[in-house]
């Protein structure tokens, strides 16, 4: 039936990560700006993004795939030692 | 199979309390308060010992059982009316995430003005939700109904509508047999969700779908829905193995009295059909031949089956308590679209009454089916326009003059 490698799941049930295809864009009014000094790892920033976007990029340090980030600000007012500081978009 | 006489919402509380839901949300609107407050009552005896969620809307009570639905829980709500409005919205979401909750509505006309009585017109408003829709004759038929969709709606993945007739069936005391928890398990095993979700597992229900999945995701439940006929079919035959009553004809899609020699057929939804059936034996001793075709099923549209049933007849009359404004009787407008490619379709005549409880008698049904059987051998293309649609029960006395003719 279907000659993709696409397939769509049933209720098009997606794992946590922003669906394909939906990239951020120009649209993103501020972006997080990750100190990995200050970091200790916690995980906090990849527990609370809405988006799935905060990962472990290394051992123990986190940041964000701007690709697919919107900006909210949830991890950088999620961690507890103040890592990560919204910095306006300058378009 | 003992039969005690109950209250239209007690039976149905009772047999969703049979059938086990793991989550029931809760919010009170008449005529179906009755429902969760029966199954309020058999929590408080120790009855019922699943998740009773008293909640502060219909918005977040179609929420919380879809939320619970999604967590792998065979869920239960209710409404009415303007409640069902209010549950709009999560309803068409729960639908495209395939979640198979049940929802008994007990219908009654919508505001404005105000009223509490019953008509169709509450769960017409959401048929194009994409949830299956059954209806019901009486409250045997209405608790069994029930049964059948939790069945229904686990297998297809999909929400189910069962509606009663607010007052008609929800207020009425009937000798009903409400089957025990054991022969339900037999008939209902337990849901198997193919997602939940899952702290160690996490997934998106209801993501962001772009100009590129859109058109597919909500094709397969359109497919879904056309196909589920099938299902309906499989598990109204398994209700009769199991418990012993059978519905209706084409596989409980439809109910059909008296059709098999009459020229003239009266399509009904609910419990009307019942005054219908009785006053198409009154017809009938006058040697008026007429039928009765009771569609238990409005979603999926059970057009072949209809097409099947009144493909004998001259002409249909469809008794609709329902009017969408500035078209017609939502029944009556798809039936018409069905029989569109017959060769020899009958005249269809769409009767507007009994809307907001405006009480319809035998005799009224009788002297309906006699009319259309007057018409009867008119074509449908030559019949004039002011015949399609007729309200029977209008009082144009008290008409405005913006409206009167």
């Amino acid at each position: 039936m279907s000659g993709s490698d696409e397939q769509l799941t049933l209720g098009a049930v997606v794992e946590p990560r922003t669906s394909l295809a939906n990239e951020t864009g120009s649209w993103r009014s501020q972006r997080p700006v990750f100190d990995h000094d200050t970091c200790i790892g916690c995980g906090l920033c990849e527990r609370f993004c809405p988006d799935g976007v905060a990962q472990e990029i290394e051992n123990g340090a986190y940041d964000v795939d701007l690709t697919y980030c919107k900006g909210c600000g949830i991890c950088a007012e999620r961690c507890p030692v103040d890592a990560i500081e919204m910095v306006p978009e300058v378009k | 199979m003992a039969r005690e006489i109950m209250k239209g919402t007690d039976a149905v509380a009772k047999a969703v309390v049979s059938a086990d839901p793991d989550v029931v949300s809760a919010y009170p609107i008449t005529p179906q308060t009755g429902i969760v407050e029966g199954i309020a009552d058999l929590a408080a005896q120790g009855a019922y010992d699943g998740e009773f969620l008293r909640i502060d809307s219909e918005f977040n009570a179609a929420s919380s059982v879809i939320g619970a639905s999604a967590a792998g829980a065979r869920t239960f709500t209710a409404t009415s009316s303007n409640g069902l409005k209010l549950m709009s919205e999560p309803l068409f979401t729960a639908a495209g995430m395939r979640l198979p909750l049940v929802l008994a509505v007990a219908n009654r006309s919508i505001s404005a003005p105000l009223s509490i009585w019953n008509d169709h017109t509450d769960a017409m408003a959401e048929r194009d939700a994409g949830l299956v829709q059954l209806y019901a004759e009486d409250v045997q038929e209405a608790v069994d109904n029930t049964l059948i969709a939790f069945r229904v709606a686990e297998e297809l993945k999909l929400p189910v509508m069962s509606n009663l007739d607010g007052f008609v069936l929800t207020h009425v005391q009937e000798p009903v047999d409400v089957p025990e928890p054991e022969a339900i398990e037999e008939f209902l095993p337990r849901y198997e969700p193919e997602h939940t979700l899952d702290p160690s597992d996490p997934k998106t229900m209801g993501a962001y779908a772009r100009p590129e999945h859109w058109t597919e995701t909500t094709y397969v439940p359109h497919e879904v829905l056309l196909q589920a006929g099938d299902a309906i079919e499989r598990a109204t035959a398994e209700f009769e193995d199991v418990f012993g009553r059978s519905y209706g004809d084409a596989g409980g899609l439809l109910d059909t009295y008296r059709l098999g020699d009459a020229d003239v057929a009266l399509v009904v939804l609910g419990s009307l059909a019942g005054t219908t059936k009785d006053a198409v034996d009154r017809a009938r001793e006058d040697g008026i031949r007429v039928g009765v075709v009771r569609p238990r099923v409005f979603r999926p549209f059970p057009g072949e089956a209809l097409r099947e049933a009144l493909g004998g007849v001259e002409a249909v009359g469809v008794l609709e308590k329902a009017i969408s404004p500035g078209s017609g009787g939502p029944l009556t407008m798809e039936l018409k679209a069905e029989l569109y490619d017959l060769p020899d379709r009958p005249l269809v005549r769409n009767y507007v009454l009994g809307l907001a409880g405006r009480d319809v008698t035998v005799e009224d049904v009788r002297e309906m089916s006699a009319e259309l059987y007057a018409d009867a051998d008119v074509p449908p293309h030559q019949a004039p326009t002011e015949d399609r649609e007729i309200w029977p029960q209008l009082r144009e006395d008290i008409l405005p003059e913006e409206v009167s003719h």
